[in-house]
């Protein structure tokens, strides 16, 4: 097949060339970073909490007066452990896709010259960390004398545990063990490295940050009371988080239960990405309808050219071409537009991926992208010229004789 | 002239189906996704109060003593500053607002205790904010200073308590106190909620929250000071704070406080004594930067808080980038279209229309795809409206299509479509007349 008579024919229409060239330029710009969108949403929706989230739920209670702390967190705790199937019951002050008590920024010096970063505070109890299932990559586990009484927000001198990546951030190629920080006048000593611990609000945190927690082992008191994480097996979780819900009537009446905050951790991670999955749904509508229309556009013109030039046809076809030969013409044609908007389009979404990196917490679009993107536009053109092309075939060679 | 041209370009549309229907769905579609991330856009970025947010102020220093060359003060403000501030009475109208979660009840109704969020606030605020009661009234400043035990309740946690019948005079037990309800507010739902907005330029676009709805609440700023002290949270401490919770001597922010002033020369003069008493606080030694003084008006303060959420900017660019992908299909459909009707068009001409008649015929022409795309488009907008309203966002029950914006869709609809007629329509006018007429 020649290309030059293609080309010669496109160069008659260039105006029609150069519209349909655009829209798929553009189509392929907003396809790539629309799917890459897409793709970092999906990694955030199936990030790593580091917990077992699956046999974990938490119970929230509020509305008691300080001094009732400790007598309620007595009652609630002993009332819990007597649930038929619960595997622990301990106290938590932030809870993993929950509550969120323990966000400050720390510094590595006590003059508080030196910001290390806004991280998560977990202050939990004994059994707590245990109960999250996290993964101790290195040092120790909280021990028994790590659990220190405390009057203020938040437990001072204390031997805490860090995550990896915020290891990493902090002191990075150096081994975090036996480093200390500070959070205003308060000192803690890292003692233990652990894989994942998710902040209770990933979604607003870029990359890593994600991941920046630390526990702190404490006594329950006024300060850590109310936030209770229940570990169930899966299967019982669901009928063990609805006993304890109904008994925080009798055993704690003087509380208040917060209804929208004591769910399984599944449920509520489930709550904090549904508008992730809102805008997944939302991209996926704009691609579908992008596409569509894209090839409707094309529908639309190639018909048009075979209308026109079914004199033509008919003229190539009586001097020799075969029905074959007219179909190429046309699929090879789509092509060469096609190729060219997508030439035009991948310069195009590489600019706006660096538009969008300008405005929102965005990684760069990777390169593979393109290509996948150039082959979904290649096989959409292919797809929407069949039609008309086949109806181009059909033209019978007769027409040559005939006029129009 | 135009009424024939109507009816051309309707026996034009009718001839070829498939083509109109192909112009009016690509139309339709790019304008309803426009249409309905607009819509939200507008919802989330207008002024919440129109009325008012030329004279409305949030005034800010920076209560931190602490060295160092910070340049923008917190976005609230301590105790102290916010009272002497406040009991100065330089502005017109002055509005302190703190909030917090208290535990409640409605001794006469059987209902368990709640815990919803309670606003404390100085007299002005409702006459400052335009506040709507359905019952009852705001208190006054004497009350504010006396503390006296009255709230005003908003309209939903009155429905959800005595069933939305008139409930001033009844009681409310807040903690361990009883307040008298005096006002109950009309449905009211500043979107977003401006007079609690700060901190929005740290939550990386996550902003949606600043859209929930107002507090259920109000009480007078030293009652529920008093009332539910120990249950407060900080905004920010330099220092951890020696009793969490009792935040009045506290290294703390976490005051808002709002000024109106009529005119500019007001604003001046409340600049000035906003810049004079942070001096006077350096020179106390309790402050540590007197420069950091900030009067924003309302829109200002919701601009550099950056409210709108990153989520919805980016579903509107892509509505419009979308848009602009349907227009260059409408283009190169009618271009196909008009030139296709050569033959006609040279008779036309030869009959003596001028290219302008053309010209205009084709636009109408193209004015009509737009005008169907347009009643198509706006269904979808409606039915993507409908889709935001299931969503889980604190904004979903606002996202109705207004009158403006139901206009705006049909003019958006003829006016693209009126630009991607403007190329063929000159394509068309162009035609070499005989070459045309050979071909008939």
């Amino acid at each position: 097949m020649q290309i030059q008579p293609i080309l010669a024919a496109l160069r008659r229409h260039r105006l029609a060339t150069l519209l349909i060239a655009l829209e798929i330029a553009l189509a392929c710009a907003v396809l790539c970073n629309a799917c890459f969108l897409i793709a970092n949403r999906i990694a955030l929706i199936h990030l790593d909490s580091g917990v077992d989230q699956s046999s974990l739920a938490t119970v929230q209670l509020t509305g008691y007066e300080d001094s009732q702390a400790n007598d309620l967190n007595a009652r609630v705790l002993a009332g819990f452990r007597g649930i038929a199937g619960m595997q622990s019951v301990s106290v938590l002050n932030s809870i993993p896709f929950g509550a969120r008590r323990g966000t400050a920024g720390m510094t590595l010096d006590q003059a508080g010259q030196k910001f290390g970063g806004v991280v998560e505070f977990y202050v939990g109890g004994p059994g707590s960390l245990e109960a999250l299932g996290v993964k101790l990559v290195a040092g120790r586990g909280p021990q028994a004398d790590d659990f220190q009484a405390f009057t203020g927000l938040m437990p001072g001198n204390a031997s805490v545990q860090i995550t990896r990546a915020l290891a990493k951030h902090l002191w990075p190629g150096a081994d975090p063990l036996g480093k200390t920080f500070w959070l205003g006048d308060l000192q803690y000593r890292v003692v233990g490295v652990i894989d994942h611990l998710v902040r209770p609000d990933p979604g607003g945190w870029p990359g890593d940050r994600k991941d920046w927690s630390i526990f702190v082992p404490a006594q329950t008191g006024i300060f850590l009371s109310g936030s209770y994480l229940l570990r169930a097996d899966p299967k019982d979780l669901p009928r063990v988080l609805r006993e304890a819900r109904d008994m925080v009537r009798k055993i704690a009446p003087d509380a208040v239960l917060d209804q929208e905050g004591s769910k399984t951790l599944d449920d509520l991670r489930t709550e904090g990405f549904q508008k992730d999955r809102a805008m997944i749904g939302m991209l996926v509508g704009v691609i579908v309808a992008l596409l569509l229309v894209t090839a409707l556009g094309i529908v639309g013109l190639a018909s048009f050219w075979v209308q026109q030039r079914r004199r033509q046809i008919g003229i190539r076809r009586a001097i020799g071409a075969t029905r074959r030969d007219i179909l190429h013409y046309f699929q090879i044609e789509n092509f060469l537009i096609v190729s060219g908007g997508i030439a035009l389009g991948m310069l195009l979404a590489y600019a706006l991926n660096l538009l969008l990196m300008q405005h929102y917490e965005l990684p760069r679009l990777p390169l593979y992208y393109l290509p996948i993107g150039a082959l979904v536009l290649w096989g959409l053109g292919q797809i929407a010229v069949l039609g008309p092309a086949l109806r181009a075939a059909a033209v019978p060679p007769v027409v040559a004789t005939r006029s129009v | 002239m135009f009424g024939y041209y109507l009816d051309l370009a309707l026996r034009s549309l009718k001839r070829n189906k498939v083509l109109t229907a192909l112009m009016v769905i690509a139309i339709a579609v790019g304008i309803g996704a426009s249409m309905t991330t607009l819509t939200v856009m507008r919802l989330l970025s207008g002024d919440p109060i129109p009325a008012r947010s030329a004279h409305l102020f949030y005034a800010q220093i920076d209560p931190d003593p602490t060295p160092g060359d910070r340049k923008e003060p917190y976005d609230v403000i301590d105790y102290q500053s916010a009272v002497d501030l406040w009991s100065a009475h330089r502005a017109d109208r002055q509005a302190l607002i703190i909030e917090s979660p208290v535990r409640m009840r409605a001794p006469d109704v059987n209902l368990p205790a709640m815990m919803p969020t309670m606003a404390s606030i100085t007299a002005d605020f409702f006459s400052m904010f335009d506040v709507p009661f359905q019952y009852g009234n705001g208190w006054t400043a004497e009350d504010d200073t006396r503390r006296a035990q009255v709230a005003v309740i908003s309209a939903d946690l009155n429905q959800k308590l005595f069933g939305g019948a008139n409930s001033v005079g009844r009681t409310l037990r807040l903690r361990d106190t009883d307040v008298r309800i005096i006002g109950v507010l009309k449905p009211w739902r500043p979107s977003p909620l401006f007079y609690m907005v700060a901190g929005a330029h740290y939550a990386n676009g996550d902003t949606a929250d600043l859209y929930s709805k107002t507090q259920d609440i109000f009480t007078p700023f030293f009652t529920g000071l008093e009332l539910n002290d120990g249950n407060f949270s900080q905004y920010t401490c330099w220092h951890l704070p020696d009793h969490p919770g009792h935040l009045r001597n506290s290294p703390c922010v976490w005051v808002r406080l709002w000024v109106q002033l009529g005119d500019g020369s007001k604003v001046v003069a409340y600049k000035q004594f906003l810049d004079g008493y942070a001096a006077q606080q350096k020179v106390l030694g309790r402050i540590a930067r007197p420069q950091n003084t900030r009067l924003r008006s309302l829109m200002q303060w919701l601009d550099y808080e950056g409210v709108v959420p990153s989520d919805v900017r980016l579903q509107t660019w892509l509505a419009f980038a979308f848009l602009a992908i349907c227009l260059f299909n409408t283009i190169g459909l009618l271009l196909a279209k008009f030139l296709r009707r050569g033959g006609e068009i040279g008779v036309r001409r030869a009959l003596g229309a001028t290219r302008g008649a053309v010209f205009a015929q084709c636009l109408v022409e193209a004015g009509m795809v737009g005008l169907i795309g347009g009643i198509v488009g706006w269904m979808l907008a409606l039915a993507g409206l409908w889709m935001v309203r299931q969503q889980s966002v604190p904004y979903a029950d606002l996202a109705h299509l207004d009158a403006p914006m139901f206009l705006l869709t049909f003019a958006l609809a003829i006016a693209a479509s009126l630009l991607a007629g403007v190329l063929p329509a000159l394509r068309a006018s162009r035609l070499p007349l005989g070459l045309q007429l050979k071909t008939l």
